[in-house]
């Protein structure tokens, strides 16, 4: 913490919106919060357009005919533990602590990719069974709203690499801290929208 | 290897078109050349092109608004013409298939890249300025957005010359904008340019939200903040809440034309209504992103030229915030004819007239202003007193559609043309202009020509008048939107004045060009060193004209609204106060945006003619160009205290120089 940001935060009594500009941790954090909330409102707009289109299957397969429900709880549990992994891994950071933070992180990364194959997979078993996203409106929905939360997740890993990698490179600076501080919201952005697909998609599925 | 594009998608056989091409083309190479020739060009990419100064950027943006305006009122007064010549058998000079991509074109370029730079723009100028710190919270970030901006605005210009544009109005309806319909490249020169941009004003968004938020000077709470930087936290919320929507349903689309899915399709299940509503619950929202800056400038320059606090400072805000939660339950009376039923109409007919009220609260608030005080007809409150005016007329047309059985005889009609209009030229080109005229000193150091600025508000003025008024009537006749001939000849007379309205509205975009190169010229006679030449009220005045680098030496400290009036008052400056001069970090500049919007602008043309291997070329050198960034270390520039002092004591302050570093820093220069 700079000199300034000590005076910025010893003003007891001065409201916080009184004290002036915030620190540059703040700003950014603030900043990603804001992306990570138009964030998902685009998602939201995919799941009003699923809402709408779910019964749309033109004569095709339908939503509960589709579903491994199984397949998709253990994808589940891959992303959630992710999750935790992360916040681990989070926290080894804050105390510096280099190796738990690799380690961690590692292992967010082999879950994070176990999800994204079991996706893959799923994806994979409903094409070759001719119900791929051009079959029906229900079916376009489906992979898209599903799809983007799958890129996320595939652009999430790639931050994740880039970002051992700075650490590696750049040592754990604060830049370098704040953006594995962004990195973990929007990990943790992408569980709360998964745990909307789960709901809504899978469990909801008629 | 070229996917669609060949020979054949330039227009040889079009003589307008290839005389714009011809006429843009010797005027680009004509710039091009002055500026080789005068060896500008380091001195562009130094200073501007690479800037992320917020002032550079936002100058740079109003730039690109009036540029594009001059596109778009082409397109307009092509229109014009072609209805004041093809009444009865007439057939104009204009055919159907062209001037269909002329309307589609001026309302997505009107929008999109002359009404969202000039507010943006405007933003991007005051905002820091006003609240009194030294950069915005992202100034990288806010260069790419800017140049993602240009992408967009580069790729539309683009589609003029090699191909074509859409057919199909500014907001693209599906199905007719589903391959099917639209096979050409068009539509998706709309799409990729819009996606673009849009992503820049997402970006554009997120940064301007957490400055307001989180970058005030001290002091200035939540109730100090001058009434535009709350019409723009007003409208920056809109933006991170209803642009994600956009680029949602334009990629949904997008997937349609370019992968076969099926979401907006006739059949197969697909649901062409479902884009309609999803593109008006950004697209109404886009309104008041649109008009609440332009409401923050004109209580900015009412309040200063009538040497009054603004009247009703909290109605005000309130009033703000209120359109901006309202804004969003308003969407549905742009289709009342699509059949959701006499329930589902009503709610959104009345709540279209409960926005009436707080926009009401807002004109009474300038008007009691402007009462009793002693107002200074300068250039800028010619634009808020013509606007208060027409702005009202359009709203109340407004409220007219805003009823269910009205809007079913008036639909689709030159009436909604008129009504928008009114409020789109009444609203948010008076109030660019208005902002234009009133910040062009504090940017530059010298007023713009008064006289001329006069001339300018008349010729808008008169001329929308004379162009919109006919319409109104046209469309009560039955004249409808998008016609590109008429049988009735009763109509031609009507025609004919809008299109001479068109022709005065041209000569006051002239002019304004004229008075550019005019005010430049006298620079020296209207010289402005005090860095406060209207008398003005907030911290922006503080400071010189133009703003260092690093807009305030020391950041001022606010006790209360209009917190540079009351340092006037007391005799007090932030600049004046004892106390060493210390060194100062402002962002370095970067290429980052210009070779990003670079990369971009290929994969948007690579995606649109279908060539793969250039979008692959394209997406690879935009990732490239983020990574280099974020590998940099070296993100900000010291100035030593030296030049601050120099600066300071060039500008009347007496220097004394130190390097006491507890000065408090500003969070700048963050690049996460």
């Amino acid at each position: 913490m700079s000199a300034g940001e000590q005076a910025l935060t010893a003003m007891p009594g001065v409201p916080l919106a009184l004290r002036g500009p915030a620190s540059v941790r703040v700003v950014a954090g603030f900043g990603f919060w804001l992306f990570l909330l138009s964030d998902v409102i685009l998602f939201a707009a995919l799941f009003a357009t699923y809402s709408v289109l779910s019964g749309s299957t033109a004569g095709g397969p339908s939503a509960a005919e589709l579903f491994d429900k199984r397949h998709v709880f253990l994808e589940t549990l891959c992303l959630l533990a992710s999750s935790v992994t992360c916040g681990f891994g989070l926290l080894a950071l804050h105390r510096t602590d280099a190796r738990a933070m690799y380690f961690w992180m590692a292992i967010t990364l082999v879950l994070g990719i176990s999800f994204l194959s079991m996706e893959g997979t799923e994806f994979a078993s409903m094409v070759a069974a001719g119900a791929g996203p051009t079959h029906s409106a229900f079916l376009s929905a489906f992979f898209t709203l599903v799809g983007t939360h799958g890129l996320h997740v595939s652009l999430g890993l790639v931050w994740l690499v880039v970002m051992l990698l700075q650490a590696a490179t750049l040592g754990l600076q604060p830049m370098v801290s704040r953006r594995f501080f962004c990195f973990a919201l929007f990990w943790h952005a992408l569980d709360i929208v998964w745990i909307g697909v789960f709901t809504i998609v899978y469990l909801g599925a008629k | 290897m070229f996917g669609r594009l060949s020979w054949s998608a330039i227009p040889f056989d079009q003589p307008i078109v290839m005389g714009t091409c011809a006429t843009v083309g010797a005027g680009l190479l004509v710039v091009f050349a002055l500026v080789t020739v005068k060896g500008w060009w380091p001195y562009l990419w130094r200073e501007w092109i690479t800037s992320v100064d917020h002032k550079r950027i936002g100058v740079m943006y109003m730039i690109l608004g009036l540029i594009m305006l001059v596109r778009g009122f082409s397109d307009a007064i092509m229109m014009r013409t072609q209805l004041a010549l093809a009444a009865g058998h007439a057939a104009g000079y204009l055919p159907p298939e062209h001037y269909d991509q002329i309307f589609s074109a001026h309302g997505t370029i009107m929008i999109f890249f002359v009404a969202m730079p000039f507010v943006i723009g405007l933003m991007n100028f005051a905002l820091p300025l006003q609240l009194g710190v030294r950069d915005v919270a992202f100034p990288v970030l806010n260069s790419v957005s800017f140049w993602l901006t240009a992408a967009g605005v580069l790729l539309v210009n683009l589609s003029l010359f090699v191909g074509e544009f859409a057919r199909t109005g500014w907001l693209a309806y599906p199905p007719l904008s589903e391959l099917a319909y639209s096979p050409g490249v068009g539509v998706d020169y709309y799409l990729w340019s819009l996606q673009l941009s849009g992503l820049g004003t997402l970006l554009s968004g997120i940064n301007l939200t957490t400055t307001i938020l989180k970058l005030r000077a001290p002091g200035m709470g939540y109730k100090r903040m001058p009434v535009f930087c709350w019409t723009a936290l007003a409208s920056n919320l809109l933006i991170v809440a209803a642009f994600p929507v956009l680029t949602a349903t334009f990629a949904m689309l997008l997937l349609d034309r370019y992968c076969g899915f099926h979401f907006f399709t006739n059949d197969l299940g697909g649901n062409p209504m479902m884009y309609v509503n999803l593109i008006w619950i950004w697209g109404h929202p886009e309104v008041y992103i649109l008009i609440l800056p332009a409401f923050g400038v004109f209580s900015e320059v009412v309040a200063t030229f009538s040497g009054k606090p603004l009247f009703g400072y909290r109605s005000m805000v309130l009033a703000t915030m209120a359109i901006c939660v309202l804004s969003w339950f308003v969407w549905l009376h742009h289709f009342f004819t699509m059949g959701a039923g006499a329930d589902v109409n009503a709610f959104f007919g009345i709540a279209t007239m409960i926005i009436a009220i707080p926009t009401g609260v807002k004109v009474f608030n300038w008007l009691f202003t402007l009462y009793g005080g002693r107002v200074q007809f300068t250039v800028p409150i010619y634009w808020a007193l013509g606007f208060i005016v027409t702005f009202v007329i359009g709203g109340m047309t407004g409220v007219l559609m805003a009823i269910p059985p009205a809007d079913f005889v008036l639909h689709n009609s030159l009436f909604l043309i008129a009504h928008f209009h009114n409020v789109a030229i009444g609203g948010v080109v008076f109030g660019a202009m208005a902002g234009y005229s009133y910040w062009f000193p504090k940017a530059f150091g010298f007023k713009l020509n008064e006289r001329l600025g006069k001339a300018i508000f008349w010729c808008w003025f008169l001329g929308f008048y004379l162009a919109f008024m006919p319409l109104y009537a046209l469309g009560l006749m039955g004249a409808t939107r998008r016609m590109q001939h008429y049988p009735n000849t009763h109509w031609q007379p009507l025609m004919l004045v809008a299109l001479a309205g068109a022709v005065v509205i041209l000569l006051g975009i002239a002019l304004t060009a004229v008075q550019l190169a005019v005010s430049i010229r006298q620079r020296h006679a209207n010289r402005d060193r005090t860095g406060d030449p209207w008398n003005a009220r907030t911290l922006e005045w503080s400071i010189p004209s133009p703003p260092p680098a690093w807009n305030f030496t020391r950041l001022p400290s606010v006790e209360r609204t209009d917190a540079y009036w009351h340092m006037k008052e007391e005799g007090v400056s932030h600049r004046a106060l004892p106390g060493t001069f210390v060194d100062l970090h402002v962002p370095r500049n970067t290429p980052v945006g210009v070779f990003l919007a670079f990369f971009a602008m290929i994969l948007g043309f690579a995606l649109t003619w279908r060539i793969y291997w250039l979008a692959v070329v394209g997406l690879v050198g935009a990732v490239a160009v983020v990574l280099v960034q974020s590998w940099r270390t070296d993100r900000e520039r010291l100035v030593p205290a030296e030049e601050v002092a120099a600066f300071e004591h060039a500008h009347g302050v007496l220097p004394e120089i130190g390097h006491d570093r507890s000065d408090v820093r500003v969070a700048s220069g963050v690049g996460s």
